[in-house]
């Protein structure tokens, strides 16, 4: 097995370090500096690390007021908290006036496991879309975490990063260059192809290896940036390859493949499939067990692929 | 469990209830089986049980929140084992007394006491956060009996609660609502927002408690957020407010009982806690806010709460 590492983990760490480079960055958690690893930064830089609390929709106003005082400002809580519970705050004080503000939550998702569902981020991605200016990345891996941090950091304007809870394979190496906006071609194909994001890229490549042994060359692309979207890499895509899923650990609605069909239907359409949550809230359970439920697997990809390739044409 | 005959109104006696509808009332009460109190000593021992059930159940789970649910062991024994009117075998009793765990990630505490009292069996604890099951990571309130709301997002449950005690008024029904919070929860808008409509509304049939455990989870709460003065915040809210020791259960009766007598406002109890109570390696220690028991753990704490 590859090396493993948690998303989180990348970031405190990658906070640390810009928090040296730049006397300007100011961090903010809600009682979670545990979790979503801003403690490492609350350890370094103490005077500029405000935790306030279990008081998530506070701290967005408070972050605000500091982006619009100059600071760049890193906001941190879990991606449930962060996205519903604050959605006004975020579009009146941070969307709205495009404050430099970058909200990077961890424990997206339903890999957040057994807490159950009011931990469990599934619409987070459709929330923070709908915000006009703002930019949504989810990072395939820790490697990829790190850069999209260092990429919010240096980049003006708001920002909605999302990282997962779990430790997660590590797929993309240290010459890897994230750019906002830049989908990756993880590995070439013909026969149709996977656009995924966050811990479900590491899932397709496995799925395509899969697909391989069959003769069937998939392609994935790897879209860490959801808004804006590559629409060069989606048209591509469905030009050469003919075929397009949409895979990720979200609702079927309002994330990556709602934006992906969107490009697909207006500039070359092409039988597309999406494999993502259901229609419905999820229990408590191994992070593994509620991804097998919704199809979000390696052998769910390579099924749907399958199938997919079938309507072909037709 | 023990059951006895105990006549209930169904009508409530709400001051503003006419001659008539009081009247009322003698057709259409009826026999319902209720728990019998427990006298202290005994409900010294069923703490102790819940605490043990607490302990196996997040150890057999590897993960949830032991800290927070062993602090308000007595607090939630009081309740389902003393005061609350509640009917194990009807958990939808319109009549019954409601109990709102607002600081939902307690759960686990929650079903001990619901176990105990009869609302499920015992041995369904030990399913804690396995896939589809009733012993949800956070409460539910679609699947478990005696749940009261989905919570686990904090700050939520006093408005709640709010809303269940309002509409024992429109329904002149004269159940009472008991919602229990953290402290550090109390860092949320939304419970001030509550607490500022209750009295404002003059409910006097909500009891709001306060588990004063002094921790949240980045460390202790006049670290975290200075939530202090306390007490002084839910005066200043026109809240009657009764400061106890919250592992003293004749002073958490006695509080319950004064709530019951005050009219025209709401109470808040603060409940003075110790996070981890009952397992000498885990009180106070912030490690256990979230963390379960390993084993070895679950082993050493078993025999410290025989
Ligand atoms: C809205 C919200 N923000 C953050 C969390 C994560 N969280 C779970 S428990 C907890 C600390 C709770 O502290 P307190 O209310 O004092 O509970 P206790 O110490 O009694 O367990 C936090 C921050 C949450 N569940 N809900």
């Amino acid at each position: 097995m590859a090396l493993e590492m948690s998303a989180r983990e990348a970031y405190g760490n990658t906070l640390v370090e810009l928090g040296k480079e730049n006397k300007n960055i100011v961090v903010l958690d809600a009682d979670l500096s545990r979790s979503t690893m801003t403690r490492f930064f609350a350890r370094e830089f103490p005077e500029r690390f405000f935790d306030c609390g279990i008081a998530e929709q506070n701290m967005m106003g408070i972050a605000a007021g500091l982006a619009a005082s100059g600071k760049t400002v890193f906001a941190s809580t879990f991606a449930v908290f962060a996205s519903s519970r604050c959605y006004d705050q975020v579009r009146m004080c941070i969307a709205q006036p495009r404050q430099n503000v970058k909200i990077v939550a961890s424990h997206g998702g339903i890999s957040v496991g057994e807490d159950g569902f009011s931990h469990q981020s599934i619409e987070d991605l459709a929330l923070f879309c709908s915000f006009p200016g703002f930019t949504v990345i989810v990072p395939a891996d820790a490697i990829e975490a790190a850069q999209a941090v260092r990429a919010a950091a240096s980049t003006y304007g708001p920002f909605y990063v999302r990282l997962s809870r779990p430790k997660t394979p590590v797929i993309l190496d240290d010459k890897y260059r994230f750019a906002v906006g830049r989908a990756v071609t993880m590995r070439g194909g013909w026969d149709a192809t996977v656009i995924a994001c966050g811990l479900m890229v590491a899932k397709a490549l496995q799925a395509a290896d899969a697909l391989a042994r069959e003769g069937i060359e998939c392609r994935v692309v790897n879209m860490p940036t959801l808004k804006p979207l590559d629409e060069d890499a989606i048209v591509k895509a469905a030009e050469e390859t003919g075929a397009i899923l949409a895979v990720e650990e979200h609702l079927q609605h309002g994330g990556l493949g709602s934006r992906v069909s969107q490009v697909v239907a207006k500039h070359h359409p092409v039988p597309m499939s999406f494999l993502a949550i259901k229609d419905c809230y999820s229990p408590s359970g191994k992070p593994e067990e509620l991804l097998q439920r919704h199809g979000l697997t390696a052998e769910g990809i390579a099924e749907e692929v399958r199938s997919l390739i079938s309507r072909k044409g037709q | 469990m023990h059951f006895r005959k105990q006549r209930v109104n169904k009508k409530s006696s709400y001051p503003s209830a006419s001659a008539k509808s009081l009247s009322a009332e003698a057709t259409s009460s009826k026999e319902v089986a209720l728990a019998l109190p427990l006298s202290i000593e005994e409900m010294e021992r069923k703490a102790k049980t819940l605490r043990r059930h607490i302990i196996a159940m997040t150890a057999k789970a590897g993960s949830g929140h032991p800290g927070g649910s062993l602090s308000a062991a007595e607090i939630v024994t009081a309740l389902f084992f003393n005061h609350l009117r509640h009917n194990p075998s009807n958990p939808r009793w319109p009549d019954r007394d409601r109990f709102v765990l607002s600081k939902g990630h307690a759960a686990p505490l929650l079903y001990a006491a619901l176990a105990e009292a009869g609302y499920f069996p015992v041995e369904e604890l030990l399913t804690l956060r396995q896939l589809d099951s009733r012993m949800q990571g956070h409460t539910d309130m679609t699947i478990t009996p005696g749940v009261e709301m989905s919570a686990g997002a904090l700050g939520q449950g006093l408005s709640f609660g709010i809303g269940i005690a309002l509409a024992a008024r429109l329904d002149r029904r004269d159940y009472r609502v008991y919602v229990l919070l953290g402290d550090g929860e109390c860092d949320e808008g939304q419970v001030w927002e509550a607490a500022m409509a209750a009295a404002h509304f003059k409910v006097d049939n909500i009891v709001a408690i306060v588990d004063r455990n002094r921790q949240q989870i980045d460390g202790w709460t006049y670290e975290v957020m200075d939530t202090e003065p306390l007490a002084e915040k839910w005066l200043s809210f026109r809240w009657h407010t009764i400061e106890v020791n919250g592992h003293d259960l004749s002073q958490i009766i006695a509080a319950l009982g004064e709530a019951k007598l005050v009219k025209g406002k709401p109470t808040a109890s603060i409940a003075h806690t110790t996070k981890g109570k009952g397992v000498s390696f885990m009180e106070n220690n912030l490690d256990f806010h979230g963390r379960a028991p390993t084993p070895e753990d679950a082993e050493r704490a078993l025999k410290e709460l025989e």
